[in-house]
């Protein structure tokens, strides 16, 4: 077996120990799940708009939080408790212990947003679309997965609350940029060219393309932006926790 | 015979600091190495430099055959390591602190089923491999780290203070299984400020202090090469003044240590007899007399304390 899979292997190994640790920790419950409900219900209730209207938005703001809840307190957690060392005294790369961390929170995201998206089901969705939904749906919770294993790289802190208040800085500005309560279109050009920057503006086009088959963006734009924003975001994730890591250990 | 591990120059600072400062050495395969120093001596970091956690600024390290810095995954493949803080996942159970842990090593499952049942049994922790480890004491935890050190049969162990601040109990249990394990030929790398453990472990010692090695050798030749640092007590019916004995060319020093006196020499066998002739000539009688070869401790101090005068 290549080295490379052996460990690709051995991330899901860590992202299994994530599973059993991290999920039922306070702030991944109250990131992940009690934020986007009460964030869900406040975008949904008193608004006299069908379902299908309200569905791109719901899918893309659950699936940025949930998918983004797990990762920024992993790694802060694993300094202070010292099995960050443990880790990386294993025969495991770094880049396999971040993979690790993405995965858990990814598959955290993808279990979550099951739920608004068996809500799709009501609706008479094509079954063409569902599949490209469902795909789209894999793509952007690793994008946001990676994004929140990115924002726990820096700073290098050993307080998973610090980290988790610093990725919500990052967070809440990128919901209200990315057409989940405006849409783009409607957005000033300075906005529209904010909103261009972040991930979440192409999966919330993306599900608004397949519901109300309107979307600023081709469909394949949207597709391709947040793939190569999942790129992007692991490869930033690797070297810049490669770099903080010394620090880390100090 | 073989080497187990190799280190060659290595330097490492942090900022303004050399916390290892060109270092080499050598350990043969099936040996128990220890590495003795103060606190911020480098023990540590050349540790974490071995076992792949930070990386050197000069020098290079082999182990097991394998270049740390260009093979590292080979290099922690064949590695087992406690560290000097406990570390394991105080949210997981034994069983699943040391199956994750056999699975970072690629144990295969049946292997590792094994391995961690026997380990767990051998360290007195079968009982509660359920529990988490939140619950354990420093000793059990402690037990557990070196089970999870031991779960991919290494070839090379490394202990950063394992016993510090443990219980007499797990102290001895965990110095019998290193032991018992090194009977296996396998190669032991010991990191500890216990000179009793050193002596009681290690065929080798090196003693590092400001980054430097100052001596290795097996403990036995550490002490031979202070041997000044030998004394003799004795104690007569009636006090004696030291200044008495200063005369003798084989004695280094006589100095008053309760109702005795303590005669440092190098030539103990000498001062028995001169000893025995001044009791006779004062009329004296000797109450008891013993010869006190140097401790690990006192060679230790006096290695550490030469090179800072050394150094002023």
């Amino acid at each position: 077996m290549s080295q490379f899979t052996e460990q690709f292997r051995r991330s899901f190994v860590i992202a299994k120990k994530n599973i059993k640790i991290y999920y039922s920790k306070g702030p991944v419950i109250i990131f992940g799940l009690v934020f986007p409900l009460f964030l869900a219900l406040a975008y949904v209730i008193g608004r006299n708009i069908s379902l299908k209207e309200v569905l791109p938005g719901l899918i893309g703001m659950t699936t940025f939080f949930t998918a983004t809840s797990v990762g920024p307190s992993i790694v802060p957690w694993e300094t202070r408790s010292k099995t960050l060392e443990r880790l990386l005294c294993c025969p495991v790369a770094l880049w396999t212990i971040i993979v690790g961390d993405m995965l858990s929170s990814f598959i955290f995201g993808l279990i979550i947003s099951a739920i608004p998206l068996a809500l799709t089901l009501v609706l008479t969705i094509e079954p063409l679309k569902f599949i490209i939904l469902l795909f789209g749906l894999v793509i952007a919770n690793l994008c946001f997965a990676a994004l929140s294993v990115l924002l726990s790289a820096y700073p290098p802190t050993d307080i998973p609350a610090t980290s988790m208040m610093l990725s919500s800085l990052v967070k809440f500005p990128l919901v209200f940029i990315s057409g989940v309560f405006i849409p783009v279109e409607q957005l000033p050009q300075w906005g529209m060219t904010i909103a261009s920057i972040s991930p979440l503006t192409y999966f919330t086009d993306l599900t608004k393309q397949l519901f109300l088959n309107k979307g600023f963006y081709p469909l394949a734009l949207d597709f391709l932006a947040v793939a190569a924003f999942a790129v992007a975001f692991i490869f930033a994730a690797v070297k810049l926790h490669e770099k903080t890591l010394a620090k880390r250990l100090s | 015979m073989e080497t187990a591990i190799t280190v060659r120059d290595l330097t490492k600072h942090y900022e303004d600091v050399t916390a290892v400062d060109h270092i080499s050495f050598e350990v043969k395969k099936g040996e128990i190495f220890g590495f003795l120093g103060p606190n911020g001596a480098g023990k540590t970091t050349t540790i974490r430099i071995l076992t792949g956690l930070i990386r050197p600024d000069e020098g290079e390290a082999f182990v097991a055959g394998f270049d740390v810095l260009r093979n590292p995954i080979e290099a922690k493949q064949r590695i087992g390591v406690v560290p000097e803080v406990s570390n394991a996942y105080i949210d997981l159970s034994a069983w699943e602190n040391l199956v994750l842990i056999g699975r970072l090593y690629g144990v295969p499952t049946q292997k590792l089923r094994e391995n961690a049942m026997n380990l767990l049994k051998e360290f007195g922790l079968y009982e509660v491999k359920d529990k988490l480890v939140r619950a354990f004491s420093k000793g059990m935890k402690q037990r557990l780290l070196l089970c999870t050190a031991l779960v991919n049969d290494p070839e090379v162990l490394f202990l950063d203070e394992p016993t510090s601040g443990l219980d007499v109990e797990s102290a001895r249990l965990l110095r019998e299984k290193v032991n018992q394990y090194n009977r296996d030929g396998k190669t032991v790398f010991l990191s500890t400020h216990n000179m009793e453990e050193a002596n009681q472990l290690c065929h080798r010692i090196a003693i590092i202090n400001h980054g430097r090695i100052a001596a290795i050798d097996p403990p036995e030749n550490l002490r031979a090469q202070s041997m000044e640092l030998q004394y003799i007590e004795v104690a007569f019916n009636k006090p004696i003044n030291p200044q008495e004995f200063s005369q003798n060319p084989n004695i280094i020093k006589a100095v008053s240590a309760g109702n005795k006196v303590r005669i440092y020499t190098a030539n103990p066998s000498a001062v028995i007899e001169f000893l025995v002739d001044f009791a006779k000539k004062k009329r004296l009688q000797i109450l008891s007399l013993n010869t006190m070869m140097p401790s690990l401790e006192d060679v230790f101090l006096k290695l550490i304390r030469g090179k800072e005068a050394a150094k002023q």
